[in-house]
This record gives C-alpha cells, sequence and structure tokens, in this order.
C-alpha cells in the first residue's frame, strides 16, 4: 500500500487528550526469527471503543495479546495510565482492571454458566452479587442458562458467557479478540449491540475484529493493520467512508 | 445419471442389517463368549510343558456346557420373556426418582433430613476405622498397614496433581521412593552417613521437603507439557529415580536393599509384633491429610485448580496464576507420596530399588481412575480396594493369575463406569444433566460450586 504512510497520523479530536488509558508505544514483537509487529502505536483513551482491523496475519491478536500480557514485547511499551505494564503477566493485568475476553471464547466446558462467572471474579474475595445481577441483566440468555454446563451452550452463548465472564472481573478496559469469530451475522449484532451498552455503562472496549463493518459501526475509532504495522488510524466513521478500507475489508469491488 | 443409481445401491447396502447385526442375535453371541471365557477362567489350569492342556480339557469337558446353558437360558429370559421384568423395573425406577446417583446417594438421601443420625453413623465409622483392624488376623492386618493405608496416602497424593490439576503423572512412585529413602538417609540406614541422626519421625519434615522440592524440580521445566507430553517426562523422571536408586549400590544399597529402623518414640518403640501402632500412625497421617486437602478443595486454591484443569488460557485471563498453582498441584501431590514413602521404609523396615518399579506409579494411576478421579472417598475407595482384591483372590485362583482378573475388572469398569466407583460431584452433575438436560441440577450448581454464596 503506497499511500498508507500519509495516513498513519494521530486520530482528531480535542477531546482525546492527557493520558490515554491504555497506550502501545512502539511495539515489537518476535515470533522465533519473524517479526510479527513491526512498531505498532495504539492509543485508547478513557470511554472509547477501538477497534483493530487487519486481514489474517496482519498482527491484530498479536498486538492485543501483548496488551493482555499473554506475551511479552522484545521492544516497546505497554502503557495503563501512563505506567508501564509490559512484562507482566496477563492473570495480574486483571488485577490492573483489564478483562481480557480471550480469542475462541474459552469458556469452562465443565463449570455452569453461574460458576463461570463466579470464576471470572476471582481476583475478589467473592463474586459480588450485584455485578453478576448485571451480567444477567445485559445477557438473559446467560440468566435461563445458569445451571447448564459451559461446554453445553451454542457459540453465541458461548461468547456471551465469556464477555460476562471478564465483566465479573469489573474492568475498566475490555480486550475481546474476534468475538465474531464463526457466530450467524444475527448473533453477532446482538453481541455487539451488548457491547455498545457495556461501554455505555462506563468499560472502555478494545476489540479485534475480522468483521471491519460490524467493529466500525460501534467504534469510536480504528486501526487498521498490515503486515505488522498500523497503515491506517483514524474516526470510525472515516474509515468506514474510506474506499480502500472499502475495497479490502468489507468487500466492495474497487 | 448412473452416478446416482449407483449411489442409491450403495446406500442401500449399507443400510442392510444382516441377521447377525441384530441386537438379540449380538447379545446371544456375547452371552456364549461369556460362557466359554468362564468355563476357560474356572476349568482346570494348564502347564508349562503343555499350554494348551486347559483349552483342550476346558472345551471338552461338561463345565462348558453348563455355561453354554445357563447363558442360553438367560438369552430365552431376556429376549423373550422380559416385557414383564422391564416395567417392573421401569416403576421401581420410577418410584426411587430417576437421578443418577453414586452409589452413596442413596445413603445421602436417607441420611439428610437426620442430622443425628449422621453423626451418630460417623461416629460409628470413624470408631470402626480405629479399632476395627484389631479383629483383623495377623495376615490381613499387614496387608491393611503394609499396603493398603500405604498407597491410600499416595493415591490421595495423586489425586492433586491428576484429578484436581489434571496433570496427568506416570511417575507418581518416584516421589514415594525420594520419600522412603530420605527416611533412610536420615535415620542411618543408607551406606552414605547423614550430618546428623534423626529419628523416624523427626525425618518426616525433612522428606517432606525433599520431596516437595524434587516435585518443583519435575514440575518446572515440565509446566508448558500437558497430557500425553507430560505423562512420558513423568514417566521418564520415574525411570531416571528408579535407575539411580538401583544403580547407585553405594548410596541406595541398590538391588540388595537396606535395613531402615521402624519407629520408634519417647522409648516406645514400634515391633512388627503388633501392627497395630503401625496402623494408627498411619490412620492419623491420612485423617491429617484427608482434613487438610479438603479444606484445600473447597478454598480458592480448589478452585484455581479447576480453571487451570478445564482451560488454562481462560483459567489466567480470570486471574489465576496457572503457573503457580500446577507447581503448588505437583509439590503438594509429590509431599503426599513422600510422607507414604517415608512410612513405608519406617513401617517395613527394609527398602531396595525394587519397591519402586514402574509398574506401581501405573497401579497408582489405577486406583485414582477406578476410584474417581477428583473424588477424596473415591480414590480412598478405589486404592484400598484394589490393592486388597488380589490379596483377596489369592485364596480363590491361581496366585499367578490375580492381576489378570485385576486387569479384567479395570476394563470393565472403563467401559461401564468410566467415571469411576465414586465420582466427583462435578462429574455425578455431568452426568446428570446429560441425561435429565439442565434444570435439575439447580440444587447441586448452588450446593458445590458456590462455595462463597
Amino acid at each position: 500500500m503506497s499511500g498508507a504512510a500519509d495516513l498513519k497520523k494521530e486520530p482528531a479530536g480535542s477531546e482525546r487528550t492527557g493520558t490515554p488509558l491504555l497506550e502501545l508505544r512502539d511495539l515489537r514483537v518476535y515470533y522465533g526469527a519473524i517479526e510479527a509487529l513491526k512498531g505498532i502505536n495504539v492509543k485508547v483513551y478513557e470511554g472509547e471503543v477501538v477497534a483493530l482491523l487487519g486481514a489474517n496475519g496482519a498482527g491484530k491478536s498479536t498486538t492485543l495479546r501483548a496488551a493482555s500480557g499473554m506475551l511479552a514485547p522484545r521492544e516497546g511499551q505497554v502503557l495503563l495510565h501512563g505506567e508501564r505494564v509490559d512484562g507482566i503477566k496477563s492473570h495480574d493485568l486483571v488485577r490492573f482492571g483489564i478483562g481480557h475476553v480471550p480469542e475462541g471464547r474459552r469458556v469452562f466446558p465443565r463449570m455452569t454458566v453461574k460458576e463461570n462467572l463466579e470464576m471470572g471474579a476471582y481476583r475478589f474475595k467473592s463474586p459480588d452479587r450485584e455485578e453478576m445481577d448485571r451480567v444477567y441483566t445485559l445477557f438473559p440468555r446467560l440468566k435461563e442458562r445458569r445451571t447448564q454446563l459451559g461446554g453445553t451452550l451454542s457459540g453465541g452463548e458461548q461468547q456471551m458467557l465469556a464477555i460476562g465472564r471478564a465483566l465479573m472481573g469489573k474492568p475498566e478496559l475490555l480486550l475481546l479478540d474476534e468475538p465474531s469469530m464463526g457466530l450467524a451475522p444475527l448473533i453477532v449484532r446482538q453481541i455487539f449491540d451488548i457491547l455498545k451498552e457495556i461501554n455505555e455503562q462506563g468499560t472502555t472496549v478494545l476489540l479485534v475484529e475480522q468483521n471491519a463493518s460490524q467493529a466500525l459501526q460501534l467504534a469510536d475509532r480504528g486501526y487498521v493493520l498490515e503486515t505488522g504495522e498500523v497503515a491506517m488510524a483514524d474516526e470510525a466513521s472515516s474509515l468506514l467512508a474510506d474506499p480502500r478500507v472499502r475495497a479490502a475489508y468489507l468487500g466492495e469491488g474497487a | 445419471m448412473s452416478n446416482q443409481t449407483m449411489n442409491a445401491q450403495a446406500a442401500k447396502r449399507l443400510r442392510q442389517v444382516r441377521w447377525y447385526q441384530e441386537p438379540r442375535w449380538q447379545r446371544l453371541g456375547g452371552l456364549l463368549a461369556l460362557a466359554l471365557l468362564l468355563a476357560m477362567v474356572t476349568g482346570v489350569q494348564g502347564t508349562n510343558s503343555d499350554p494348551f492342556y486347559a483349552i483342550k480339557e476346558n472345551l471338552t469337558g461338561v463345565g462348558l456346557w453348563v455355561y453354554v446353558g445357563i447363558a442360553l437360558l438367560i438369552w430365552v429370559a431376556r429376549e423373550f420373556f422380559s416385557e414383564p421384568v422391564k416395567q417392573a423395573g421401569a416403576t421401581a425406577k420410577q418410584a426411587k426418582g430417576t437421578l443418577v446417583d453414586g452409589p452413596l446417594g442413596q445413603i445421602k438421601q436417607l441420611l439428610a433430613g437426620q442430622p443425628r443420625l449422621r453423626w451418630a453413623l460417623m461416629a460409628a465409622v470413624a470408631a470402626l476405622a480405629v479399632w476395627g483392624p484389631m479383629g483383623l488376623d495377623r495376615y490381613w492386618q499387614t496387608v491393611l498397614v503394609d499396603q493398603v493405608m500405604i498407597f491410600v496416602l499416595v493415591a490421595i497424593g495423586l489425586n492433586v496433581v491428576i484429578g484436581w490439576a489434571g496433570m496427568l503423572d506416570l511417575g507418581f512412585i518416584a516421589f514415594f521412593a525420594i520419600g522412603a529413602y530420605s527416611a533412610a538417609y536420615w535415620t542411618g540406614a543408607l551406606p552414605v552417613a547423614p550430618p546428623i541422626e534423626l529419628n523416624n519421625f523427626a525425618v518426616i519434615p525433612l522428606a517432606v521437603i525433599t520431596c516437595l522440592v524434587a516435585g518443583l524440580l519435575l514440575g518446572a521445566p515440565t509446566l508448558r507439557l500437558r497430557g500425553d507430553y507430560l505423562a512420558i517426562v513423568t514417566l521418564g523422571f520415574h525411570e531416571i529415580v528408579y535407575l539411580t536408586a538401583k544403580n547407585l549400590n553405594d548410596v541406595t544399597g541398590g538391588t540388595s536393599g537396606v535395613k531402615v529402623d521402624r519407629w520408634e518414640i519417647g522409648g516406645y518403640e514400634f515391633r512388627i509384633v503388633d501392627q497395630m501402632p503401625f496402623y494408627w500412625v498411619l490412620l492419623a497421617f491420612a485423617a491429617i491429610t484427608v482434613f487438610l486437602f479438603v479444606r484445600l478443595e473447597h478454598s480458592k486454591v480448589g478452585r484455581a485448580w479447576t480453571a487451570v484443569r478445564e482451560d488454562e488460557i481462560a483459567a489466567a485471563s480470570t486471574g489465576v496464576d496457572t503457573v503457580r498453582y500446577k507447581l503448588m498441584a505437583f509439590a503438594i501431590g509429590a509431599s503426599t507420596s513422600g510422607l507414604a514413602g517415608v512410612a513405608y521404609a519406617s513401617k517395613v523396615g527394609y527398602i531396595n530399588s525394587e519397591n519402586f518399579v514402574i509398574l506401581l506409579s501405573i497401579l497408582v494411576l489405577a486406583y485414582v481412575i477406578f476410584g474417581g478421579m477428583g473424588s477424596l472417598p473415591g480414590v480412598i475407595f478405589g486404592a484400598a480396594f484394589l490393592v486388597w482384591l488380589p490379596e483377596f483372590l489369592r485364596d480363590y485362583v491361581d496366585p499367578k493369575d490375580r492381576h489378570m482378573y485385576l486387569g479384567a475388572l479395570l476394563v470393565i469398569m472403563m467401559i461401564y463406569r468410566p467415571q469411576g466407583v465414586i465420582p466427583s460431584k462435578r462429574r455425578q452433575r455431568e452426568l446428570k444433566m446429560a441425561e435429565t438436560g439442565s434444570a435439575e441440577a439447580e440444587a447441586e450448581a448452588t450446593g458445590t460450586g458456590g462455595k462463597h454464596s
């Protein structure tokens, strides 16, 4: 992409000043000799929904894994409220208010829905009943199925459970890795509606998505990753309107 | 066109059920095979000089026909007169409630409303556990102490690793060996002298710590491994420990072994003439371990283990330090096994490398799976029963065949009751849900999951 360089600007908008909630600064990650991330810069401000887009192998998931502490970047920094947190393991990052919904949902298959949610509050002495009620209100389906085993839920329900479980940890920032993966369009829309609601209730969201149109409709801002680099960064609405994005990620013929 | 007709023909052929594929004839075949097997097993034994003697004799003997006759009778009854029986069974089942309960389920139900009866029963069981074995003869007392109690302790330890943390360990007896040799070393029984000689009881903390460290040493490099890969590594670990014990003659005494002093406390010497003091010590060990482990199971640690067992990435994403809890499981399991090792050396009074062969590691695993992985009553029962069984069979079958029966029992169990004799609550609930959908499990779900509610 020849014209990508001039699009690498910081997002406009004066309301996004000050310290970002999460900042990825010049992040470099290697898998063996392969450079998976070649210096990624991402900022997520409080109250935002930010989407990381890109094709397979662009480095979206790797970026999220570095942010959630599941892998340590070789170079670069992960900053939470301006404090460095890279190198901190994912289970400890949970205590700093980062909720992580891993790729492929990963509910506990032999725990009931309720136990899965309780497990989400592992960092607390005991699960917060009000928080659980909130999750049940967001996902009435989970309440109906609370005694069912996680492994017996449908794909969409498992995704809801994974999100609900992350919410039980009362995160400030919710990281989601491909929440739409393998789900029917109708279910995807439902889940994105709920994510919007979660965001409106005060949780900042950073999500990685293949489904660019859904993600950009939800997000305030978006980053488009290409082969380990940020190719574009802009307001979600501008990205949605951008002909190159439309051609490459929204399936419109150029 | 022609392709389609061919497909139709193929489908027809594949759907065709031949007479011998019908369930009733298959049942007949199964029963006849069983009859043949029973005739072989209960008939005359073969000899080394003529290995086919038994087959010849038993195939022509009367026994076979008796068994075949019985098999045919059962088959006829099952196929042609089974309706009333089935009906009676169905009504009985309905009256009982259709839930899949463990063998203890009904007793539990009966006792649920009567706390006093429950306490009385528990006291009676405890009293029986403490004084009951006095009524046994010496042989069974020895079996009880030297084997049953020791392996119950080892199985309780292995249950932490495999049943709770979900890590397959095929070399668990290695820690048992390390415990036993620690006891031998610190009591001055080995060819190498310790810095200070200690009493057998004082050795316990040292041996437990040694095994804990050994558990961490095995655990740390294998943290990334799971399932089959971990199993192979633990197998290798066992072999390292075993071969060291066997070949490092100057330190361990090798295959010829070393004599270890028996327990002694405050001038009181435990003597082999009376098994009971040994038994009480082991019972105390087991009781303390069980008490601690029950607490652990229902604590945050237990929940973390469950999470790690189910899905490590999910566990990490909810804030569980997976590395720490896996190492902890290894260390706790290893120290329990080590404690059993100390007890074994201090009871039997003699150890050699052949006490710690790989077969034992496999057998302990079988005890845990047979009893019910993850369930403390299950693994205690599994170990006790499977250790007792070969001893019991000694009087009834050719002693050389005993392990064959043990093997057959394990095969049958794994086919018909893979969850074990007394499965853990979680496993029970899974079965219940599989059968009834979900709603009925509500009570259970709040009962087991919501420890903190």
